[in-house]
Formats: structure tokens, sequence, C-alpha cells
């Protein structure tokens, strides 16, 4: 199955309110999910038979925000100025999804609504899979996944501070006496 | 030497015992099997037929930290590692040896500026004898840091310690 008849499949099984948009770039076509309803339509995308993705393969996070310190997008006590390359929400979360039985993969996107501490449903009782990404995640990215059994650090130490792969994370000076300059 | 001399003339060496000492110790260098990333491959290519860390008397690859003599730090050492690594160290015999192997153990290498978990050289931690240069090392370079390190041996006096004054602050 292409893109089109993916898409086209979606539209059928998803009343409109599902989706936000089907993009179509040069390659990796996705379609964006809108945050209130993408557990509904994972479990469609896992379930209906012409689609049956059922492999999860990876979560993305992406931060947004640019990384060059002048211009942060959420400075404490203040409004940014707008920026018009910059897309509406800091966090993005990629999930590339395949099918083995179909031999068809496909991209899902999905934008958080909160900037600093922003959450979405897990798929865990959708893919078991998505444990340790969304931990994952959660730890290098601060995403939290409401309904996770046991979101904690997968990577870091349990103690550390901050979730490192932000944009506008801190380094540490110094961890357990070690200096880190 | 009298009526000795003669009989003890292809029987016996003299030499000091720093000196037979030192050559019984560098000559049994035990590393620890201990890895830490890719420059665990490099050594143990040293520790294969080919490269033959052996014929240093360094080719026994203990297993455990209490009959090892030479820690080999061989690849990046995080925040996470580190207290685990200090752990180990405590638990060597001495004398004991530290090799810091490539330029992740040596400062950071390519992780010093944004390595955000990576302590910036393993001297941090534990104290290092021998720092061998490399990204990975080749295993010529490791056995040369192994010779260094058997040359430092030679060097140690057993019985006379230098005198260590202790300044308080």
């Amino acid at each position: 199955m292409d893109f089109g008849e993916m898409a086209q499949r979606v539209k059928q099984l998803c009343p409109d309110d599902f989706v936000a948009e089907f993009g179509e770039p040069a390659r990796d076509h996705y379609i964006r999910v809108k945050p209130e309803r993408f557990a509904q339509l994972m479990n469609v995308l896992r379930d209906d038979e012409k689609l049956s993705f059922e492999i999860l393969m990876s979560i993305t996070a992406v931060d947004t925000q640019s990384y060059e310190p002048t211009k942060p997008r959420v400075k404490k006590g203040e409004q940014a100025p707008p920026d018009p390359e910059m897309p509406e929400k800091r966090f993005d979360l990629v999930y590339h999804l395949l099918s083995v039985v179909c031999n068809h993969r496909l991209v899902i996107k999905v934008y958080l609504d909160d900037d600093v501490t922003p959450s979405i449903a897990t798929l865990t009782s959708v893919w078991p899979a998505a444990d340790w990404h969304e931990r994952e995640a959660w730890d290098l990215m601060g995403i939290r996944f409401d309904g996770h059994p046991d979101l904690r650090r997968i990577l870091c130490c349990e103690d550390w501070v901050g979730h490192p792969l932000r944009k506008d994370y801190e380094f540490p000076k110094q961890y357990h006496g070690i200096s880190a300059e | 030497m009298g009526a000795l001399e003669n009989s003890l003339n292809h029987n016996v060496l003299t030499t000091s015992v720093d000196r037979l000492i030192n050559w019984a110790r560098r000559s049994s260098v035990w590393p620890m099997t201990f890895g830490l990333a890719c420059c665990a491959i490099e050594m143990m290519a040293v520790g294969c037929a080919h490269h033959d860390f052996d014929r240093f008397g360094a080719g026994a690859f203990r297993a455990t930290p209490r009959q090892s003599d030479l820690m080999i730090v061989a690849g990046t050492v995080t925040f996470k590692m580190a207290e685990l690594i200090g752990r180990l160290y405590e638990q060597m015999p001495d004398p004991k040896y530290v090799m810091a192997m490539g330029a992740c153990a040596t400062g950071g290498g390519p992780y010093y500026k944004f390595g955000y978990h990576v302590v910036k050289g393993v001297d941090r931690v534990i104290p290092v004898d021998v720092y061998v240069p490399g990204c990975p090392p080749r295993p010529e370079s490791l056995i040369e840091g192994l010779m260094a390190l058997q040359a430092k041996i030679d060097r140690d006096n057993v019985l006379r310690k230098d005198k260590v004054v202790v300044t308080s602050a």
C-alpha cells in the first residue's frame, strides 16, 4: 500500500478531527495527528486489516527550539518574539510504524501542546515496544507519557538533573564531586 | 668470597631486591577484563595471537579486580560508570597500575565539549600511570604503553619508599 492509499484508508476509518495534516514532502510522507486523538488513531492503525501495523520501530522526540542562545523560544518570565521559521509548538514526536504482513511503513507525527512539561498518551498498551522508547524520550527530552506503567530514566543516572537533549539544557558543573568542566 | 668463590660461580646471581621484585612485577602485569567502548575491541586485538600481549607477560586478562595488577581503562568514562570504576580500583590489590587508553579516557576526547555525561578524563576519578593517545590507539600503541608502564615499574623502590610529606592546609 502506498501513502496515498494509506491516507485514504485512514480517512475512511477515522472522522475528520483525527488528522491535522497529510504531509507529503519529497520523501518520508507522514500523517500528523491531533494529540487528543493520538492513541485512538494508533489503535486503528494496528487493528485495521488493510493497514495492520504490528511493529512500532522507533519513537523520536524533536525539540524545535532554536539552538542559538540569542533567540530562545521560551525564556523565563518573558514572551519570545515570533519567529516565522519556527513551528508553533516546541516538541514534536515522530513514530515509525512497520507492517510485516502488508510490507509497508508509515510515519506518524504529533505536536505536543505544552512547551515546558509536554505530555501525550502512552502507547504501551498498543505496542509493548513503546515502553523503553517512551522512557528514553522522557529521560532525554522530558516528555511525559500519561499512563506509562514505569516512567523512569533509562539512560542517565536516576538522580540526574534535567533532560539533556533539550536545546535549553544546562550542562552540569559537577556530578557526585567529579568536576564536569 | 673465600671458600665459596668457585663453587657458586654458575648457580648464583647477585642483584638488588628492588631489581628482583621489579623484574617479577613487570613480567606478569595481569590486566583486568574491562572495556568500556570501542577501545576495548582494540584491546582484545592486542590480547589475541597476532599482537600477543602475552609476550610481555600481560596476556592473562583476569575476570576479577582482585587478581588484577593493571586496569586498562579502554573507552569512554561516563559519570554513571565513574563510581563503578572507582570501586573496581579500590578492589585491586597493591601494587596496582592504571592505563588510560584512548582519547576519551585520557581527556574526554570527542565528548570534551558537548558530552554532558562524559568524565573529562579518568584521572579525575582514579590516578593514572600511563596515557595512551589515539582514537582508538593502534595495538602497537597499547604495547608501547605497556612497555612504558614496565619501565615505570622498573624504577620503583620496594623497600625504600620516598618519604611523603604531609602538610596540613
